[in-house]
């Protein structure tokens, strides 16, 4: 009977580190949406706080590693009152397949939300035959 | 420092979910959109004055509203999250739609004073404690 869906906070998801980190913060796995279009994969990952300068995105091992890293000396000073969510870094990775052209990978950060391109090499990119 | 800084936080969050989930089960109700989870609220207190820090991610600052009333502040808007015709979603984590919600503090606010900053999907609110709020000495003569 509620007249409209309501939004639910997603809860975040803390990172499950192969190895262990050396700075005394909190890393979350932020929510990210994936899709496919005809020139390649899409991925944008929600990154709340982090600004332009402290996105790091890179390619390693067929692996594509994303880390944003959190300014908390913004937190200096305030006692917290109330709290309904957590303050981290963010991190995610993603085993890219073979049709990911590597060096054509693009990114742009906007509102907290970073979008990045992954177009297909031209080989894996979809084609029409023509029918003699 | 940010060791100390991740404690509390979370002895506070454990005990706002335990009482919150004792009001979050909707079942048959018409509940007013003010009371929405979303988007989620921390707030600080900074000297006499109060921070309230939101995370927005991907909502457009067109698409943003806030209204201040005495001591309650309303944040309404729509989050959007788009995706183009012919693509196929593999993955969506993401949430879109519209939030609703309402702070009310303990103290009187200086409505005049209230800044809001939105920036990298951080909505941040500084809501300044009315002067007439404070508390004051009293000389004693």
């Amino acid at each position: 009977m509620a007249s409209k869906k309501e939004l639910l906070v997603a809860q975040k998801r803390e990172l499950e580190k192969k190895e262990e980190t050396t700075i005394p913060a909190r890393i979350f796995v932020p929510n990210a949406d994936i899709y496919e279009t005809k020139d390649g994969l899409n991925v944008v990952l929600e990154m709340p706080g982090v600004d332009k300068n402290s996105v790091d995105v890179r390619v390693e091992d067929n692996v594509l590693k994303v880390d944003g890293k959190l300014d908390f000396s913004k937190y200096r000073g305030l006692q917290p009152l109330y709290t309904e969510y957590n303050v981290g870094h963010f991190s995610r990775s993603f085993r890219l397949s073979g049709k990911i052209d590597q060096n054509k990978i693009g990114a742009e950060l906007k509102d907290g939300v970073l979008s990045l391109v992954l177009p297909l090499t031209e080989k894996a990119k979809p084609r029409a035959i023509q029918v003699n | 420092m940010i060791m100390g800084f991740a404690d509390p936080f979370d002895t506070l969050l454990d005990l706002q979910r335990s009482l919150e989930a004792t009001l979050a089960n909707d079942w048959l109700q018409d509940l007013t959109t003010s009371r929405g989870p979303f988007p989620p609220i921390n707030v600080f207190q900074q000297g006499d004055d109060i921070l309230a820090i939101i995370e927005l991610p991907g909502v457009s600052k067109s698409d943003l509203q806030i209204e201040a009333k005495e001591n309650s502040i309303r944040i309404f808007g729509k989050k959007a999250v788009d995706y183009p015709e012919e693509a196929s979603l593999h993955r969506r984590e993401r949430v879109s739609g519209e939030f609703d919600r309402t702070l009310s503090f303990p103290v009187q606010i200086e409505a005049d004073g209230i800044k809001a900053e939105f920036r990298d999907g951080i909505l941040a609110v500084f809501l300044p404690r009315a002067e007439s709020d404070k508390p004051r000495n009293i000389k004693i003569t």
